[in-house]
């Protein structure tokens, strides 16, 4: 895995609607909130990596050039990554592959997006191909109801279970945005609310689908080294994976989902752990609809295929089960796209760093975080724990 | 104090593009003018892909034969859209399908019509998933993707 790295800071906004701010200003927010966690300043950063959903979300090309100055990047490298949701998790990975390679001893990574400045759906629409299935595109709800669907069918999971399931997902969520100073969505709803809500692309209705926010998240990646002399308590990188498959819709299977599946393998190899469910002690998982999140569990391994309503109607994931999941109130409550992957890994260091304040999982020691990019077609995975 | 005001510009970015097909895209389209569909095999893992591809994606090797599949297939998943996106070519209600078309290895993604789309209750009577449909062709072929003009349900 190379050289060491530990994530010895974290910095977000307040997630939300944000006209209160430009967009550099924005991402200025969570890189000073990270610095200041992390007890530096921009002279110990040495490289600056950022990631961002493509140019048509806000409208404004090649983000780096506009936010030179806001991530602190004047005189040093930059590298810009973007994997459409999956973002968040590549950039982490990149922050941990430059500073694992001992190329640099603090790197900062950044992702960002102010989604009430476009029509994130639009943008969406632009990611699926312009000769064949873009004409069918309903954004991202119709993808997602589509191979959420496919899955039910595929195990035989009745619709009022799939239902309930994913309506408790929601309130779970929801409930655990309360917790969170940062979170978008923060308010309590109810079952009935959830199952009684506006449908947006039926079984899935507005409850079971995530905001559009604006939000910038900030990460400090550190050598061992670095880290030591710094002080601060670090989280320590424990495994990656990422994986992708083919770009048409259709032509992998989705309901048991070989990228999102093997990007876990990868992490769970790497961090030497072979019961999911058992070790992992907290997970922050991208899930932008409550029904795709069911499907995660089953391909990080958290329960049998076609099992994870079951699992979830017994509270497995809920606060205080053997798995608690999203105790930030997860992508459900606040989706800032280039941020949310990193958010997760952020959440999950705050975790096993014993800072996530009222959202703190007690004694959690090792995490999991996730984000899911494209049409489907990206899942990125990092394993961060208390210890080497 | 009155609430803090935020002053907002509004923008747009119109950006035209002449995007080439390519030569196994550009036959495809050209066989659907004769109303056939046509797929790429494999001469490595043997797979038909819909939409044809130049190159095996898993094999990553050139996908040289034509293969003719079939314009009825199984119902694999399907999504009722009922709110509007920007751009979206296809007026709502409609319903975005994945079809695994016989003789073929890939979902395809069309839409399913032909029935009323604005009763969703019968609309969940009629579309099954793993129920078989049929392609219907637009008279009219323009070189897209509506020359096949939707899918039917087969009774």
């Amino acid at each position: 895995m190379g050289n060491a790295v530990a994530i010895i800071g974290t910095g977000q906004t307040r997630h939300g609607r944000r006209t209160d701010l430009c967009y550099p200003d924005l991402v200025r927010e969570a890189v000073t909130a990270a610095l200041d966690d992390a007890g530096i300043t921009l002279e110990d950063i040495d490289g600056v990596v950022l990631g961002t959903m493509p140019s048509m979300m806000e409208g404004v090309s090649s983000t780096h050039f506009y936010f030179a100055e806001a991530m602190g990047s004047l005189g040093k490298p930059v590298l810009k990554v973007e994997t459409c949701g999956s973002t968040g998790q590549s950039i982490g990975h990149c922050g941990f592959f430059w500073v694992a390679s001992g190329m640099a001893d603090i790197v900062l990574v950044v992702g960002s997006e102010k989604m009430s400045e476009g029509d994130g759906q639009a943008t969406m629409t632009t990611v699926f191909d312009p000769f064949f299935q873009r004409t069918f595109a309903a954004g991202a709800p119709g993808v997602f109801t589509m191979q959420s669907m496919e899955w039910m069918y595929r195990f035989g999971i009745p619709e009022e279970k799939g239902r309930e399931a994913a309506a408790l997902i929601s309130v779970s969520n929801h409930d655990n945005a309360m917790d969170n100073p940062h979170a978008h969505i923060r308010m309590r709803v109810t079952m009935d609310d959830v199952k009684n809500a506006r449908v947006i692309t039926y079984p899935v209705r507005l409850l079971d689908v995530c905001p559009a926010s604006d939000g910038a998240c900030a990460v400090v990646f550190a050598s061992r080294k670095a880290a030591r002399k710094i002080g601060r308590k670090p989280a320590w990188i424990r495994g990656l994976g990422f994986r992708g498959e083919e770009f048409f819709y259709g032509e992998s299977d989705k309901a048991v989902w070989m990228s999102a599946t093997e990007a876990a393998g990868e992490a769970y190899r790497q961090a030497g752990i072979r019961d999911p469910l058992k070790e992992l002690d907290v997970a922050e998982i991208y899930n932008p609809f409550t029904y795709q999140e069911m499907i995660f569990y089953e391909c990080f391994g958290f329960c049998p295929r076609g099992e994870a309503p079951d699992y979830v109607l017994k509270g497995t994931f809920r606060k205080g089960g053997e798995l608690p999941c999203d105790p930030s109130g997860g992508t459900l409550c606040t989706n800032p796209i280039g941020a949310t992957g990193l958010i997760r890994l952020a959440e999950a260091a705050l975790q096993v760093t014993g800072k996530a304040g009222e959202r703190q999982v007690e004694g959690a020691k090792l995490a999991l975080s996730h984000a899911m990019g494209g049409v489907d077609q990206f899942n990125g995975v990092t394993i961060v724990g208390s210890t080497l | 104090m009155a609430k803090e005001e935020h002053r907002i510009v509004k923008g747009q970015v119109t950006v035209p593009y002449e995007l080439a097909l390519g030569r196994t895209w550009s036959a495809f389209y050209d066989f659907l003018k004769d109303e056939r569909i046509m797929g790429k095999k494999c001469g490595k893992c043997s797979r038909v892909l819909v939409p044809p591809r130049s190159f095996c994606p898993r094999c990553y090797v050139d996908m040289d034969e034509w293969v003719e599949v079939s314009q009825e297939g199984v119902l694999e998943t399907w999504v009722y859209v009922n709110m509007p996106f920007f751009a979206q070519e296809i007026r709502i209600p409609f319903i975005s399908a994945q079809i695994r078309l016989d003789g073929s290895d890939s979902g395809f993604i069309h839409q399913v019509a032909g029935i009323d789309l604005n009763d969703f209750d019968r609309v969940r009577e009629t579309v099954k998933l793993g129920g078989r449909v049929r392609a219907v062709w637009n008279p009219e072929k323009r070189g897209n993707i509506l020359d096949i003009a939707y899918f039917e349900p087969v009774d």
